[in-house]
């Protein structure tokens, strides 16, 4: 419990959030934006915006897995979930997410589909196990922290001799993401969304390491800051971005030493290079064809490989028309700038992805900040 | 033929009608209801009951695990449906039991969870005087449904209802949040882990009667069951049309919850309780009440944690401890833990 506590103590925030005002000089303004949908949840839950001066703001990046997948992949995993023997297993928060059609895995749950919630890809392969006339197949979603467990669980299936189980990947890549927001004409040449500063997150970091965003600081001239989930830590990264910009420097700071080295996890990346390989680009939503952003599972491992094993046709679902999750992904937006948040699209009836998982900046503006409209 | 509790089954016969069914509720639910009313054996309880207002309620218990920490489905059956009696400020008094058992269900586990009834109802000093059995097969059930309805008096002067909110009252709650649902969460087959977490289902009439008897004007009480705190809240905001203000410091919540809570990504606000209760008074009596349920022993816990406003659009929000604000709002569905 300590160890939570330590972490959201409101006296230390009070002293760091001073800190912010006194720093942050007045007539500059600050945008940073938070990669992961981690932050969000922690800047929405306790109320981090109230602690900022009015001239540091944040944007609400695209880092929930849940969010960034497109319609068409959620499509391909209720495709799945209807094929006769199967049992599609998958975490929590995908289970809700809407397909094109309005179908989500619950749904397809409620008619029928076995369709098993899951906390764990180990927990796919016992379903396998237990199950050896049944096909498992493990919906893969997440960023490099979620990786090397889905690589270890394809392992343990192929040492065990386990013939009906497979994993359809939709494993994605944090730098190539935060490469292509960087190089929209939007950021880039219109200087329309101002983005003065990353925090990154940590626990990605803890598997890839820091060294993967030199690349941005050197390349975009911006600064970033790897940072744990919880409040203070947040609020310390800012602190820290506002003072690189003061003092005009863009390095990659680490603000999580707690976890995080240069290098990351050696064992972790050498088990997922040895599982997967990059595909050649794949289709986030609300950023579109990002190239080399995702992995796919490598060729001698293609027994395990669900879209190897069964034809997943491609769905191409199209986003509703006034659902603006691809600019606030990009942060071009607010979620209180699309004319459907808190009317048509809401956590019951999701309309697009950022108001499903609790991760998505709609819904954690949704349930945590909705007050903020009023003033 | 006696009932072989050690290794017998519910069959489909215990449901029939015939000798089989007579044998289990009369070893089963007759030995452990035991009461003059019930003791009739007829098809109804028939009672006088003093003049006033009467309160009735019903609810249905399908919780899995049947057996967790600190409770089972059968003591849950009754202390459900005292508290929500009880919360009308009214005196239980009667309850039903209908028993809906899936064939196979073993034998022990049904006197078993007979037993914890019983037991519930005596600690209350409400009495089962009525009830009825049903056997489903084997895959149509899970293991056993009770649904129990309960009836009880209300005391001259007690009306709280969720309506009577008004700004300035206070919020209290009668202990710590979220010890039920961790504490199920817990034995769930697909999540096990390990607390040393008791769930809170306990009957609250007890308290109840105390808080009415020194502070009759109550205005709100209601259990935060399903959906927990949070959902309790919002439901009375919009009942009252009001807006409400909680202060996060103030909100006793066990450490062990808030860790569990934590690693599952849940919010201890939206996790059920059964055996705590919400109290909204006005302002100039809530430290009176406070001291009432302090001093009584289901209610050691209790504390003000925060005021009802005036907000035309019914928000719950909180001051975090953390110094920010956020709006306490009601899950959405199930709760689906988060992935990463
Ligand atoms: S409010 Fe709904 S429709 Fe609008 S951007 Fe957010 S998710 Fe899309």
């Amino acid at each position: 419990m300590k160890y939570i506590d330590e972490y959201r103590d409101g006296d230390l925030a009070k002293g760091l959030a001073s800190a912010i005002a006194r720093e942050a000089k007045p007539d500059c303004r600050y945008h940073f934006m938070e990669f992961c949908g981690g932050h969000t949840h922690a800047i929405f839950r306790y109320g981090i915006q109230d602690l900022l001066p009015s001239n540091v703001r944040m944007i609400h990046g695209p880092g929930c897995p849940v969010c960034v997948l497109p319609m068409g992949r959620i499509d391909g995993a209720i495709h799945l979930a209807k094929q006769p023997g199967v049992i599609l297993a998958s975490y929590g928060d995908m289970l809700r997410v809407p397909g094109g059609g309005r179908e989500s895995l619950l749904k397809a749950k409620a008619l029928g589909a076995d369709v098993r919630m899951i906390y764990s890809p180990s927990d796919a392969v016992a379903l396998a196990k237990a199950h050896p006339d049944r096909e498992v197949v493990f919906f893969a979603i997440g960023f490099e922290t979620t990786t090397p467990p889905t690589a270890l669980a394809i392992r343990q299936a192929h040492r065990e001799g386990l013939s009906n189980f497979s994993v359809y990947c939709n494993h994605v890549l944090t730098p190539s993401a935060i490469s292509s927001i960087l190089e929209a004409p939007s950021v880039r040449d219109l200087g329309t969304v101002p983005l003065d500063g990353f925090i990154g997150p940590a626990h990605v970091s803890t598997v890839i390491g820091s060294q993967p965003y030199d690349y941005f600081a050197e390349e975009y001239r911006r600064p970033v800051v790897i940072a744990g989930f919880e409040p203070l830590d947040v609020l310390q990264a800012i602190l820290m971005l506002i003072r690189q910009v003061n003092e005009g420097r863009f390095e990659v700071e680490n603000e999580f030493t707690r976890a995080v080295t240069k290098e990351g996890n050696m064992k972790a990346k050498t088990l997922v290079a040895e599982t997967f390989e990059m595909k050649r680009s794949f289709e986030w939503r609300g950023l579109g064809l990002v190239p080399y952003s995702a992995l796919a599972i490598k060729r001698q491992w293609a027994q395990f490989d669900a879209e190897a094993r069964f034809i997943v046709p491609e769905f191409k679902t199209e986003d509703h028309k006034a659902c603006a999750c691809g600019a606030i992904l990009r942060g071009l937006k607010t979620p209180a700038d699309c004319s459907l948040f808190a009317t048509a699209c809401t956590p019951e009836h999701p309309i697009g992805s950022c108001m499903v998982s609790a991760e998505g900046a709609c819904a954690a503006y949704y349930t945590y900040g909705r007050q903020r409209r009023k003033s | 033929m006696k009932l072989d509790l050690e290794h017998g089954v519910v069959e489909m016969a215990h449901g029939g009608g015939g000798r089989a069914m007579a044998k289990l509720i009369e070893t089963i639910f007759l030995g452990n209801f035991d009461n003059p009313l019930l003791a009739q054996h007829n098809d109804q309880a028939c009672f006088s009951m003093q003049a006033g207002r009467v309160a009735m309620t019903t609810d249905s218990y399908v919780i899995q695990p049947l057996f967790f920490p600190g409770g089972d489905i059968g003591s849950l059956a009754v202390h459900g449906t005292v508290n929500d009696l009880a919360m009308s400020g009214a005196v239980p008094l009667y309850l039903s039991a209908g028993f809906i058992l899936e064939e196979g269900l073993p034998l022990g586990d049904l006197a078993q969870i007979a037993r914890s009834m019983a037991a519930a109802a005596r600690e209350a000093g409400v009495f089962i005087v009525t009830g009825d059995t049903k056997v489903v097969e084997k895959g149509k059930g899970d293991g056993v449904f009770i649904n129990t309805a309960g009836i009880g008096v209300i005391p001259d002067g007690v009306a709280p209802s969720g309506e009577r909110a008004r700004p300035g009252d206070a919020i209290l709650v009668s202990g710590t949040l979220g010890d039920h649902g961790v504490a199920v969460m817990s034995k769930r087959e697909n999540l096990a882990f390990e607390v040393d977490i008791l769930s809170d289902a306990q009957a609250l009439n007890g308290l109840v009667a105390a808080m009415v008897a020194k502070v009759p004007d109550i205005h709100v009480l209601r259990d935060p069951t399903r959906g927990g705190l949070a959902a309790t809240l919002n439901e009375i905001a919009r009942q009252a049309k009001v807006g409400m203000e909680l202060d996060e410091r103030a909100i006793p919540i066990k450490g062990a919850v808030r860790a569990a809570c934590e690693f599952l990504g849940l919010d201890p606000l939206n996790v059920a309780n059964e055996g705590k209760l919400v109290a909204i008074c006005a302002g100039d009596q809530a430290e009176r009440l406070l001291a009432v349920m302090r001093a009584h022993p289901k209610g050691a816990d209790s504390a003000i944690i925060g005021r009802v406003t005036q907000d035309a659009d019914c928000f719950v929000t909180l001051k975090t401890a953390f110094g920010g604000t956020r709006m306490v709002d009601w899950l959405t569905g199930e709760q689906l833990p988060r992935i990463c």
